[in-house]
């Protein structure tokens, strides 16, 4: 068992005549990946890798019986593209696109909670089971099958960490990229409380950024759930600038979270192990997980 | 405070040629005098945890508000709008409700909630805040002071404002040299140029540098798919910067392609008779490929790294060796 994709995911990709959605249709396919349609309005009746594209995400969805959508369109369209994946009924919409305003992010994601649709992104690389299915747009080789979840909100950071595990020998259950974006429609507590249910996942890697409190939330949840997997924390952004954008409105909704140091001590009082730096992540696995 | 014409031109001219925080004063506001029994403090932001718009509102506004936040947060009332069904006039009355604002009143501030609420979702704000919110003796609600900032990411859709994009550019030196020739970059003040791809990457770059004990000059992500030539616009503006002294490029290939990249770096070094040295990492797709670009640059101090690690600790005691 994996989370999020698995051998059963049928996936739609929507702006597949793009030059990102071809390419890595290709990609996802030759991973194995069941790419069963292709979203392209105007553009329907070709095929694609041998994918049939269809001009809408209602024909496309219902004639490859998807249960996934990956979003590959330009921040303009991906709103209107995301709510017709979801009016469609996929279960799981990954989306690609960068740029994305954060409004209609926010109500794609309060579309998505009604319908019941998880929305994993904006601003995301996609998520991996290796051996089983890649739904985004990772590089294939940093990834092998193994025991630990990673769930990041960084994209290179998050091959690199693979990467370096994969050559020890530490292989990934799943690699869920969240999102760079403020807002994105999975954070890590939604994805701990699937990694926590799957029983493949021995142990997991959290990989977050500065800014915003999800980190933070996520400590809370480690700790109030007796969350039983070892769980090792990277937090990047140590040594950067405080940004201070949102006027005061900022201060007040961020209530003193965000920082590099707030993040690191409520992951530690939580029980996770943090790391210093990226590489350190590997050796601490090794003695962790096993 | 001024009474008359005369003294409101002596006091707007002494504030012209003042500085604030760095920054010359260009403009200023001039308004009607109001006398206030209360100010309030109104906002609505983008709380991006909940993913809804939400509004904040005390009784106590000003310039402490941020203070008052912190040590008496309960002071504070917050509403979150649920964005399918959009804002309603009755939880602008709840809102003022909780201000314990005089009844009369609670119809004119929902009203003024509505205007926030249209603002945001007709501009893309991702703030709107009233502070303060002033509350006169003869029972009007007045803004004394508003501060609006727009998302820059979906500006494309406001042509309205394009125009504004060319007020004089804010942020340092180094920062505006960047952006003249088309470039992002964050001035972090040492002498250790960085490019890396990605956000999070870029970060721990910067991070691993600051633990060797080195100083970083920049944060400058060339993002995910660069080309050899963005890559080197990147470049050649740390080349061409003087107080960077030498450049750290950490690059792991997903979408980017290291063969680009050290294109990028050819294309640049040819380009430039100024010479630094440079540490380059490249890893992941086409890497073998990127090295042996790098290899055939003739007379470039390059050296080449597998770890970030080690190229992150090499800068560091390069930068100190070279004052």
């Amino acid at each position: 068992m994996t989370i999020l994709v698995d051998a059963d995911t049928r996936v739609v990709v929507h702006g597949i005549t793009g030059k990102q959605g071809n390419f890595h249709t290709k990609l996802m396919k030759d991973y194995g990946t069941n790419v069963v349609a292709g979203v392209s309005p105007g553009k329907g009746g070709q095929e694609i890798w041998g994918v049939p594209v269809y001009d809408s995400a209602k024909e496309a969805i219902r004639a490859g019986n998807a249960n996934t959508s990956i979003l590959y369109v330009p921040a303009p369209s991906a709103s209107r593209a995301s709510l017709d994946a979801i009016e469609a009924g996929v279960k799981l919409l990954v989306i690609i696109t960068e740029g994305i305003p954060p409004l209609d992010t926010m109500r794609v994601i309060a579309v998505a909670r009604s319908k019941g649709t998880r929305v994993v992104g904006p601003n995301c690389p996609g998520i991996i089971s290796p051996g089983s299915s890649k739904v985004g747009i990772m590089p294939a080789e940093a990834f092998s099958r193994g025991a630990t979840g990673i769930m990041s909100r960084s994209g290179t950071l998050t091959y690199e960490i693979a990467w370096a595990m994969t050559k020890a020998g530490l292989g990934q259950s799943t690699v869920a990229g969240l999102g760079g974006d403020a807002v994105t429609g999975t954070n890590f507590i939604d994805a701990l409380t699937l990694m926590k249910q799957d029983p493949e996942t021995t142990g997991v890697v959290i990989v977050g950024e500065i800014g915003g409190d999800d980190e933070e939330r996520c400590a809370e949840f480690i700790a109030d759930t007796s969350f039983d997997k070892p769980v090792i924390a990277y937090v990047a952004g140590r040594s950067a600038p405080s940004e201070k954008r949102m006027g005061h409105a900022g201060a007040i909704i961020s209530g003193g979270h965000g920082d590099y140091e707030s993040k690191v001590a409520a992951l530690s009082e939580a029980g996770a192990q943090v790391a210093e730096r990226p590489s350190d992540i590997t050796r601490l696995a090794k003695s962790m997980f096993r | 405070m001024v009474k008359g014409k005369e003294e409101a031109r002596k006091a707007a001219s002494k504030m012209l040629s003042s500085e604030v925080r760095g920054e010359p004063v260009s403009k200023v506001m001039v308004s009607h005098y109001v006398e206030v029994e209360q100010e309030l403090y109104l906002s609505l932001t983008l709380d991006r945890s909940a993913a809804s718009p939400v509004f904040l509102a005390c009784p106590q506004g000003g310039v402490d508000i941020e203070e008052t936040a912190k040590t008496n947060p309960k002071a504070i009332v917050e509403e979150r709008v649920d964005l399918i069904v959009g804002f309603t006039k009755s939880e602008g009355e709840g809102i003022a409700q909780r201000l314990s604002l005089p009844k009369e009143l609670h119809s004119t501030f929902a009203s003024i909630c509505s205007g926030l609420y249209s603002l945001m979702t007709d501009l893309d704000a991702d703030l709107v805040e009233i502070n303060p919110l002033a509350l006169t003796p003869d029972h009007q609600l007045v803004a004394l002071d508003a501060k609006v900032i727009l998302n820059d990411e979906a500006l494309y859709r406001h042509p309205e404002f394009r125009n504004r994009e060319s007020t004089p550019a804010l942020g340092s030196e180094f920062e505006r040299f960047a952006q003249g020739k088309g470039v992002k970059l964050v001035d972090l003040g040492g002498n250790i140029g960085i490019i890396g791809n990605g956000a999070g990457l870029t970060m721990a770059t910067i991070d691993l540098i600051k633990t060797s004990g080195g100083a970083p000059a920049d944060f400058l992500d060339v993002g995910g798919g660069a080309s050899a030539e963005e890559f080197e616009r990147c470049l050649s503006v740390l080349l061409d910067y003087p107080r960077v002294k030498l450049i750290l490029i950490n690059i792991f290939g997903g979408i980017t392609r290291c063969d680009d990249i050290a294109a990028g770096i050819r294309e640049a070094l040819s380009k430039h008779a100024t010479r630094k040295r440079m540490l380059v990492r490249l890893v992941g797709t086409n890497e073998a490929k990127g090295r042996e670009v790098i290899d055939s640059i003739p007379d470039a101090e390059i050296e080449s790294f597998v770890s970030a690690d080690e190229a992150a600790h090499r800068a560091a005691d390069l930068a100190r060796e070279e004052p």
